[in-house]
């Protein structure tokens, strides 16, 4: 079934506040086997000019995947998620995530279209601390395989 | 380390090539790491049901091995403004003591008037491209 064109431009309310905290930078650094210190160590981070520890370019994944979620609970998005796949992943950064930060996701649907018989949905979540600082946003294209 | 300047950079400038093991210890560290416990990274049974040859790397996993090629290189992650990536073929790690694998090498393709540089990502996997697009802009000093 293909996706409602009205839905472009569908904002969500934010999502709770996220704490970041060093402990799930580092355990994201290891993930992803990054030893780069300005994850772990406050004074390495401090002489590479960044106020505590920041997060790897794709951190914002572990806050934006979960505040995407309410576009999938979202009844008028009928996306058979048996089908999805991820099709892009953007981030654009104004500045690293870091250690300290208070964070507000807030999702938006970007865009829908249907090409060669898939649904690809395109949802972006803007981050922000919250005291309204732009921190990035993360942006992902979905693709359900054959069901337009 | 500190942050590449303008000076240090040109179109056509090669990132050092980095090739990053991935073993299925990897990708649930990974899954408990980014919240992403979909079965298809972690589950044989399921991802042959839905019809993948075997268990996948997240595409996230593979995002973020290929950034450390341009953050290494950067000096400095924070440099790293904006990255975008497009999802071709699936990094099968197998359960067989080996595990899968990817090689990211990374050219510079454009430097702009703002200090900004562009540098486009080749990431393969037993020689097949798994990433269709892959484009980091670095702000340098």
């Amino acid at each position: 079934m293909a996706l409602d064109r009205d839905l472009v431009g569908r904002s969500y309310p934010p999502s709770a506040v996220y704490e970041v905290g060093r402990g799930k930078i580092a355990e994201f650094a290891a993930a992803v086997g990054d030893d780069d210190p300005v994850y772990r160590d406050p004074e390495a981070a401090r002489a590479a000019g960044h106020p505590d520890v920041i997060a790897p370019p794709t951190f914002a994944i572990a806050l934006t995947l979960e505040a995407a979620n309410v576009v999938l609970g979202d009844p008028q998005v009928s996306l058979d998620y048996s089908r999805v796949v991820h099709g892009e992943q953007r981030f654009t950064h104004h500045r690293p995530i870091r250690a300290g930060d208070r964070l507000v996701a807030t999702t938006t649907i970007e865009a829908v279209r249907s090409v060669a018989g898939n649904d690809m949905l395109t949802t972006r979540v803007d981050v922000a601390t919250d005291d309204g600082e732009p921190v990035c946003s993360a942006t992902s294209m979905l693709v359900a395989r054959g069901t337009a | 380390m500190s942050r590449l300047t303008v000076a240090d950079v040109v179109v056509g400038t090669e990132l050092p090539e980095q090739v990053f093991p991935i073993t299925r210890a990897d990708l649930v560290r990974y899954a408990g790491a980014s919240g992403d416990f979909n079965p298809i990274h972690w589950n044989e049974r399921v991802a042959t049901e839905v019809g993948l040859p075997g268990v996948i790397a997240h595409g996230m996993l593979t995002m973020a091995l290929a950034a450390r090629v341009v953050t290494r290189w950067a000096g400095d992650p924070g440099a790293l403004v904006e990255y975008h990536v497009r999802f071709g073929r699936p990094v099968l790690v197998p359960d067989d003591g080996v595990g899968g694998e990817i090689t990211v090498r990374g050219r510079v393709a454009a430097v702009a008037e703002d200090g900004r540089a562009r540098v486009d990502l080749t990431v393969t996997s037993r020689g097949d491209k798994v990433l269709s697009l892959a484009r980091a802009i670095v702000a340098l000093a």
